[in-house]
């Protein structure tokens, strides 16, 4: 199967290590992986701050670069969202304001076969148990676009579940937005903060040393936030804790 | 809508003092996460709600695909069971046409039920303003009467209020409004609802006019439903001579066989229970029963200007039920008032701009009042995309375009605030047109980050003032990729 590694614009630029993550992951498991040089960004960060046309020259570009792969994986519940379901209604939007199919069309192939990382594991390679070791005491907080955009459900507990080492904490409050939303944390700041460290402090009520989520953005304001109250705890996204074994443990 | 909140702050100004008050904190996260949780439970033991959920958007949106159609039905069911219907374009007109009728019984006292549209229009300063005393009978509007204060909830518009601060309200203006409160007045639950109760007596069994809302009319009879907890409304609506109800215009139901869904999801969503305590239906006017003269107001004050938005009219479903603020949790942290409208929360973010426009400050502000979490939509029990509606705002506001106002086509300009943001946001789709563009960026960044400052001065202060910036890699991905060709040559 050949498949390409969306690792989207922030983990390309800040989060390199979940990058490599995956590709461990995904080869350890008999995957087939690309990055195709020319990606860039999906076009989120403009779609959801208002600026659709904006997006849309984006959103043609990840059509062209990724249209061709069999399946595209990536790391990112918020950025997988955005194209499973934001590309869809970006070619209705386009078409009531009379621009008719191309859009929609231009952007079809790529929707149904983006994954995220964690779906990809589950339904398409069909494991659970993906031969990780991490002995660490973990909590795992499921991100809103993972949540409640794409419904990836138990699927990143099961994940964590089968990791041989690896002792899952549960999460009070686990279901409630961190506060980072993008531009939300720059133009809301002060509840975006707010809502950070109550978030911080319900995954430091657990005792857990590692808070574990499936996208960077999120974890990136989360960490910056346990940063600035000090905390002890760290943020690790969920891909290096499945790519880490006995033979090459991630710390 | 309401003059009550004219000159508002923008909503990140407003929402700067909510969140650093603890008290209004530990009030907000208490009340919003125990409602939210019996929600929960009450929605779990019925197992069709997903069919329920569909069934409800599906009745609001016929509804209002044929809303011309209905109103006139309705309008016809009412006056044939001896009713009056009038028109009001807004709220000035809505209030005039209310005040005109309180004047005509020669009354200067009214008993209200709690009401939404009345409280958007700002009935009770335009009632005022002729002299006429309205006085709000629902428990929470008492207490928000009472202290000189504005709702900051639908269902529970006294929710930033804790019981100590209650009792004090009671005591201090109890007696300027009427029956004074109780001597030694505690804050437990049952002497506050006794002292409500003694006071609000006697103001039933005075007035000679109540004014209502409506959750529901039903067009085929003409019958409008109010559903409530407190008896209170069920007072208003029986025991007056006159009554006045003021209602939107999304809020009609085709059947009486619609009801039956909204009556399952209404109760369930907002207050957690199967079945409210009280719900009051009539139809028009009965000898020897209830009230003599009826008068329906149908109040538009912006709704066909914003059924007219493919996208933001799915905001016309609302049963005004608040699941969505009971589940936000940026509501939670902000508090109702810095919305600067009777309808806080996720459905007033996207409400308000629609009724009244983005030009204001605070209205334009609105549409960013949210992560974009999407914990409003899965609790909506008609299912409002909330979330797209806010975005489809957003775009309003930084882009302008052709929106309806008042019934004419108007083009509105982009939003004021926003240049330096749409640069930036056109400067990046440039570099991410460019993989080479992009890469340059990034390796700049890598090279220098030992340069990097922990915290940024300006804008940036936004996010550094309370997180750690992320730390830049020593190499991008895409350089370690090509560097090793994904790993494959051994190299880490």
């Amino acid at each position: 199967m050949r498949v390409a590694l969306f690792l989207t614009c922030v983990n390309d630029t800040l989060y390199p290590d979940t990058g490599r993550a995956v590709v461990k992951l995904l080869t350890r498991l008999g995957v087939d992986v690309d990055f195709p040089m020319a990606q860039t960004c999906c076009g989120q960060a403009h779609y959801n701050t208002g600026y659709r046309h904006e997006a849309e020259p984006l959103a043609r570009h990840f059509s062209d670069v990724f249209g061709e792969y069999e399946a595209i994986v990536t790391p990112s519940g918020s950025c997988g969202a955005m194209v499973r379901e934001l590309y869809p209604r970006m070619g209705e939007r386009a078409r009531a304001e009379g621009r008719g199919d191309t859009l929609s069309a231009t952007l079809a192939p790529v929707v149904p076969k983006t994954y995220e990382l964690t779906e990809f594991l589950v339904d398409v390679l069909g494991v659970t148990d993906v031969g990780a070791y991490y002995p660490h005491t973990v909590t795992y907080h499921p991100t809103c676009h993972g949540l409640r955009g794409l419904g990836l459900g138990d699927r990143p507990r099961r994940l964590l579940q089968a990791v041989k080492g690896l002792e899952l904490k549960e999460l009070p409050g686990a279901e409630e937005c961190c506060g980072f939303g993008g531009t939300f944390a720059l133009k809301n700041s002060d509840v975006s903060a707010a809502m950070g460290a109550d978030k911080v402090r319900n995954a430091e009520s657990t005792g857990a040393e590692v808070l574990c989520a499936a996208d960077n953005s999120c974890l990136m304001h989360i960490g910056g936030t346990m940063g600035r109250l000090e905390s002890d705890m760290r943020p690790v996204h969920i891909a290096e804790i499945l790519a880490s074994t006995e033979e090459e443990p991630a710390v | 809508m309401s003059g009550t909140f004219v000159g508002m702050p923008a909503f990140p100004e407003a929402a700067h003092e909510a969140v650093n008050n603890q008290t209004l904190r530990g009030n907000l996260r208490h009340a919003t996460h125990t409602i939210r949780a019996k929600r929960a439970k009450a929605v779990t033991e019925v197992s069709d709600w997903a069919e329920l959920r569909e069934a409800g958007k599906r009745i609001k949106d016929h509804t209002l695909r044929h809303l011309d159609r209905y109103l006139e039905q309705l309008e016809t069911s009412v006056t044939a069971a001896g009713g009056t219907v009038h028109w009001a374009a807004d709220a000035d007109e809505a209030n005039r046409i209310v005040a005109d009728l309180v004047k005509a019984t020669g009354e200067s006292e009214v008993v209200k039920v709690k009401s939404m549209a009345t409280q958007e229009i700002g009935l009770n300063e335009a009632l005022l303003e002729e002299g006429i005393h309205a006085y709000e009978t629902d428990l929470a509007e008492l207490i928000v009467q009472l202290g000189k204060d504005r709702p900051s909830h639908i269902l529970v518009p006294a929710i930033h209020r804790n019981r100590g601060e209650i009792r004090d309200i009671f005591e201090r203006e109890m007696s300027e409004w009427g029956r004074p409160a109780p001597e030694g007045l505690t804050d437990t639950p049952a002497e506050l609802a006794e002292a409500a109760r003694l006071h609000l007596r006697e103001k039933f069994l005075r007035a000679k006019v109540g004014i209502s809302g409506a959750n529901f009319m039903v067009a085929e009879t003409g019958t409008l439903v109010v559903v409530e907890s407190e008896g209170n409304g069920r007072m208003c609506l029986t025991l007056p001579e006159t009554l006045i109800s003021v209602v939107g215009i999304e809020k009609i139901v085709p059947t009486w066989q619609d009801l039956e869904v909204f009556m399952q999801t209404l109760p369930r969503s907002s207050t957690a229970e199967r079945m409210n305590p009280y719900t009051t239906m009539w139809t028009g006017t009965t000898d020897g029963d209830g009230p003599r003269d009826f008068h329906l107001v149908l109040l538009d004050n912006g709704r066909t200007d914003t059924l007219a938005d493919e996208v933001g009219r799915q905001a016309l479903r609302c049963i005004r039920c608040s699941a969505c603020l009971n589940v936000c949790p940026v509501y939670e942290r902000a508090g109702g008032h810095a919305y600067g409208s009777v309808y806080p929360g996720p459905i007033g973010a996207i409400l308000s701009p629609q009724l009244r426009g983005v030009t204001s400050e605070i209205d334009a502000s609105l549409p960013y009042a949210s992560s974009l979490c999407g914990a409003c939509y899965d609790v909506c029990p008609v299912a409002i995309d909330i979330p797209e509606v806010l975005v489809h705002l957003r775009e309003r506001v930084v882009q302008g375009g052709e929106v309806m106002s008042k019934g004419n086509k108007v083009v509105l300009k982009p939003a004021k605030g926003h240049a330096a943001e749409r640069a930036a946001m056109r400067a990046a789709r440039w570099a991410f047109g460019r993989p080479g563009a992009l890469r340059a960026g990034q390796r700049l960044a890598s090279r220098t980050r030992r340069l990097h400052p922990r915290s940024l001065p300006g804008p940036g202060k936004a996010w550094s003032g309370t997180r750690d910036l992320p730390a830049v890699p020593a190499e991008p991905f895409r350089d370690w990729w090509q560097r090793t060709q994904g790993g494959k040559d051994g190299a880490k």
